[in-house]
């Protein structure tokens, strides 16, 4: 029993990464009608900065933290206006490509400035347990999933009350009619992949973390999973993204720990994604995920 | 000098031209009707209005060029509801209300005219958090006025607001927009495929077709003329 | 159907395969070597053009196939004796079987999700590879008995390329290649003019998984030995690029993609060197990563300013000095 809840807490500390990811994806999918390939590296990048201001420039976590999700922020924005939206009209297809362009450039550019040697990312948060009892609760699961809550329920509260999430919501439901309403609509969506940024790089930062060490390659893994939960949770539905990650973040936890042999850590991914088909199966639009039927 | 301009104005869509060459104006306080077949070039010349398509040719507004882009526009004052209505489904009526103040800042004034607008008709008050969705076409119809009389535009371009609508809607349609325009003094210009009701609800009309302007003047005489009886008022 | 665009392609076509049958006379042993690795790379992505570039299905997976073709071709060889060759078309079968049966269940997703379901592909794969290290000689990798020459390989290869382009060719000339392409645009068009999708994309991935076995299959040849990192999920991306670099529905134009597979990331030092200069050189172009950051800027030049590809400014080029009676 002991067990269980600690796997239970330990895989909703690895979801709420998946699904700081995953809501990522799901915002701009939304906003832009585009999967963003290159969204786990963006969070990659996000943490080599936040580990350079650390290891480097003598930065203590959290000024480094936030400064990093300022800069990740500004970073997506400038993606959006520079790659995106020039391309735009060419085609989703071309949009695709050029998402995996910035996979392939980001990842270039990270092992090229700091080498693919393995680094450190010391967080606060990191190492010790509680004890409750017999059961030992990981404290950095407990730190991540509080951490992601904040942003999710931040961002979350600036879509639902602010005028500015307001015009974002309306900027991804009906671009033409909001420009007519006088949005700037494409700002607004370079804003939406502002939003996204941080969410990549807060899930970056608290993977490189919980993993100790990581390398250029480290998000590499987790964007499948956050994949996997967007679309479990429905493309289209941020809660549903969020609820998909901690699911599946528990759900191969536990499978790991009670079925060790078939599910080595090597057998984790193919085994969420197996999980991810069968559920497509029975549920084409995942778990939370709607028919949306349009009104004409 | 006329609130709107429109001279030799060329529109197209990629390489289709749509309008080539309307001249109109259109003066403060005036409500203006633009009839013709499908196809004929009226969306396409409220969209020029708009900035949602490019346009060659000279479009002046309360007396400087306008802005080629929709964002632009709706900065100077014109409020385009489109056809469809423009209605943002997905989100409930009172944040399409919202959505309709966007631009403005005094908050004490917008909040007084939600309340104008609401007690007119209550049912937006009622039901502000349905999906403007699920609403009817002509529930839509009148949300889409409500919103944009809450932008306060100096001039209101509606694109085929009976399109798909009951007969009795849509005279109720009118008439509210009638007594807008006679109460406080809001400019329109409406596109129209119902030319009896544009007709009796403009005081000057434009008749296009294939692109440019057929004829002009004032919707009595229009009403009168034998071409456009035989051709579009069914009689 | 002897169009001007035929004869064109024709002429083209009989000019490659002069080019291809005359260059080892002007080529060292190791430069056959490595084109003969072009050829591998043609192939598959002969394939990845097909599913990609012909029925619009995105796929990240090629380099799984590849995987599969290559272990059959080693394990068949080195544990149970069969010569090479003949483990070449059963290399390509088992992957394309491979690729069919992944077709079935990836039918429910569309667009996006298909892109992101072929992801798990090479992750699935390669984690299998290493998990059933009996066969496959897990991490570690495994070794092929025979080692070839530059001028060997290069001979080895290039002919098997011709007939899988021709292949490619016939597959795409009919009824199979015009299903196809209405996938491409809209299945709801598709399916309202008769297209069985079922059937039709389970084929695309079917048919184009059977190219990448095959390239796997003669990869290992070539290089001697298999491992399963080498088909990693970035072998898929330059796969993608190269098609797309080459041009997204040409089949000549993935010649192109694959030299650009092999040599970008060869000359990306120098490039990066000559690109550094103005800022003064900071960092050692020979570091990894450089490559990547080459090969993905290329990409991103290429959608920017020729989204058809070489094959596409190629076409422009011939348009402009033999201006045809299409209109567009």
């Amino acid at each position: 029993m002991a067990e269980f809840v600690q796997q239970v807490v330990a895989g909703l500390g690895d979801g709420a990464i998946y699904a700081s990811l995953a809501l990522a994806l799901v915002l701009i999918y939304r906003a832009t009608h585009v999967i963003n390939f290159a969204q786990g590296e963006m969070g990659m990048v996000s943490t080599y900065i936040a580990y350079a201001l650390i290891a480097h420039h003598g930065w203590s976590y959290w000024p480094a933290f936030v400064f990093t999700l300022g800069v990740s922020f500004l970073g997506g924005f400038a993606i959006h206006e520079t790659v995106i939206r020039p391309l735009h009209r060419a085609g989703e297809l071309t949009v695709v490509m050029a998402t995996i362009a910035l996979l392939v450039i980001l990842n270039g550019l990270v092992s090229w400035i700091w080498q693919p040697d393995e680094k450190i990312l010391l967080s606060p948060l990191a190492g010790g347990t509680w004890s409750i009892g017999s059961v030992a609760i990981p404290q950095q699961s407990v730190y991540d999933l509080i951490v992601v809550l904040v942003c999710v329920t931040l961002l979350w509260l600036l879509f639902r009350y602010t005028k500015l999430g307001l015009a974002l919501r309306a900027s991804a439901v009906d671009p033409s009619a909001s420009r007519l309403l006088g949005v700037r609509v494409p700002w607004m969506l370079s804003i939406g992949w502002g939003f996204a940024a941080i969410l990549s790089a807060v899930a970056g930062m608290l993977a490189a973390s919980a993993q100790f060490i990581f390398t250029p390659g480290f998000m590499q893994v987790t964007i499948i999973y956050a994949f996997a939960a967007a679309i479990l949770g429905g493309l289209e539905s941020p809660v549903g993204a969020v609820v998909g990650g901690l699911m599946l973040g528990v759900t191969i936890n536990l499978l790991g720990t009670y079925f060790p042999g078939q599910i080595s850590p090597d057998m984790r991914l193919p085994a969420a994604l197996a999980l991810l088909l069968l559920v497509l199966v029975f549920r084409p639009a995942g778990l939370l995920g709607r028919t949306v039927v349009r009104r004409v | 000098m006329p609130l709107l301009e429109l001279t030799d104005v060329r529109a197209r869509y990629g390489q289709v031209a749509a309008v080539h060459g309307i001249s109109l104006t259109v003066d403060d306080g005036e409500i203006v009707s633009l009839l013709g077949a499908n196809g004929a070039g009226k969306t396409t010349t409220l969209r020029a209005i708009s900035g949602m398509v490019a346009t060659e040719g000279s479009l002046v507004f309360d007396g400087k060029p306008l802005p080629r882009k929709a964002e632009g526009t709706a900065r100077r004052g014109i409020t385009h509801v489109p056809e469809g209505r423009g209605i943002l489904g997905e989100l409930t009526v009172s944040e399409n209300l919202k959505m309709g103040a966007y631009l403005r800042r005094d908050r004490k004034a917008v909040a007084s005219d939600l309340d104008e607008v609401t007690s007119e008709l209550p049912w937006l008050r009622d039901r502000r958090d349905q999906q403007a969705g699920t609403l009817s076409g002509g529930e839509q119809q009148m949300l889409a006025l409500a919103r944009a009389r809450l932008a306060r535009p100096r001039l209101l371009l509606l694109d085929e607001p009976s399109l798909g609508l009951a007969p009795i809607i849509v005279e109720q349609f009118f008439a509210l927009v009638r007594r807008l325009n006679e109460e406080q003094g809001l400019t329109v210009l409406v596109v129209e495929q119902n030319a009896n009701a544009a007709l009796e609800l403009s005081s000057r009309a434009y008749l296009l077709e294939v692109g440019r302007v057929a004829l002009e003047g004032a919707s009595a005489d229009l009403r009168e003329h034998e071409g456009v009886r035989k051709s579009y008022l069914g009689y | 159907m002897i169009t001007r665009r035929f004869v064109a392609g024709l002429v083209a076509a009989l000019v490659a395969a002069a080019v291809i049958l005359l260059l080892p006379l002007f080529l060292s042993d190791t430069h056959e070597y490595r084109f003969a690795f072009v050829a591998t790379f043609f192939i598959a992505a002969l394939g990845l053009q097909i599913l990609t570039g012909y029925a619009g299905l995105i796929s990240l997976g090629q380099s799984g196939f590849m995987l599969i073709g290559a272990y059959t071709t080693t394990i068949l060889s080195v544990d149970h004796g069969w010569h090479e060759l003949a483990t070449i078309p059963l290399a390509g079968l088992l992957a394309g079987i491979a690729g069919f049966l992944f077709g079935f269940p990836a039918l429910r997703l569309r667009g996006a999700y298909l892109a992101l379901a072929t992801f798990a592909i090479p992750i699935a794969v390669i984690a299998l590879a290493k998990k059933y290290s009996d066969f496959t000689g897990g991490g570690g990798g495994k070794n092929l008995t025979r080692v070839l020459t530059g001028h060997e390989a290069y001979v080895l290869t290039w002919p098997i390329a011709g007939v899988m382009f021709v292949l490619a060719w016939l597959l795409l000339l009919g009824k199979l290649g015009r299903s196809f392409r209405t996938i491409r645009e809209s299945e709801i068009a598709a399916v309202s003019s008769g297209v069985n999708l079922t059937v039709t994309k389970t084929l695309a991935f079917g048919i184009s998984a059977f190219f990448a076995g095959v390239g796997g299959s003669l990869y290992a040849i070539v290089i001697g030995f298999v491992n399963p990192d080498t088909f990693s999920i970035n072998l898929s991306l330059l796969l993608l690029i190269g098609v797309v670099v080459g041009g997204l529905g040409s089949l000549v134009g993935v010649v192109f993609g694959a030299l650009f597979i092999e040599y970008v990331p060869l000359y990306a030092p120098d490039i990066l060197s000559w690109a550094e200069k103005p800022f003064g050189s900071p960092l050692d172009p020979q570091r990894a990563g450089a490559g990547a950051a080459v090969y993905g800027f290329s990409l991103l030049l290429v959608l920017f300013l020729a989204p058809y590809g070489v094959a596409g400014l190629l076409r422009r080029a011939y348009k402009s000095l033999a201006p045809s009676s299409y209109t567009h």
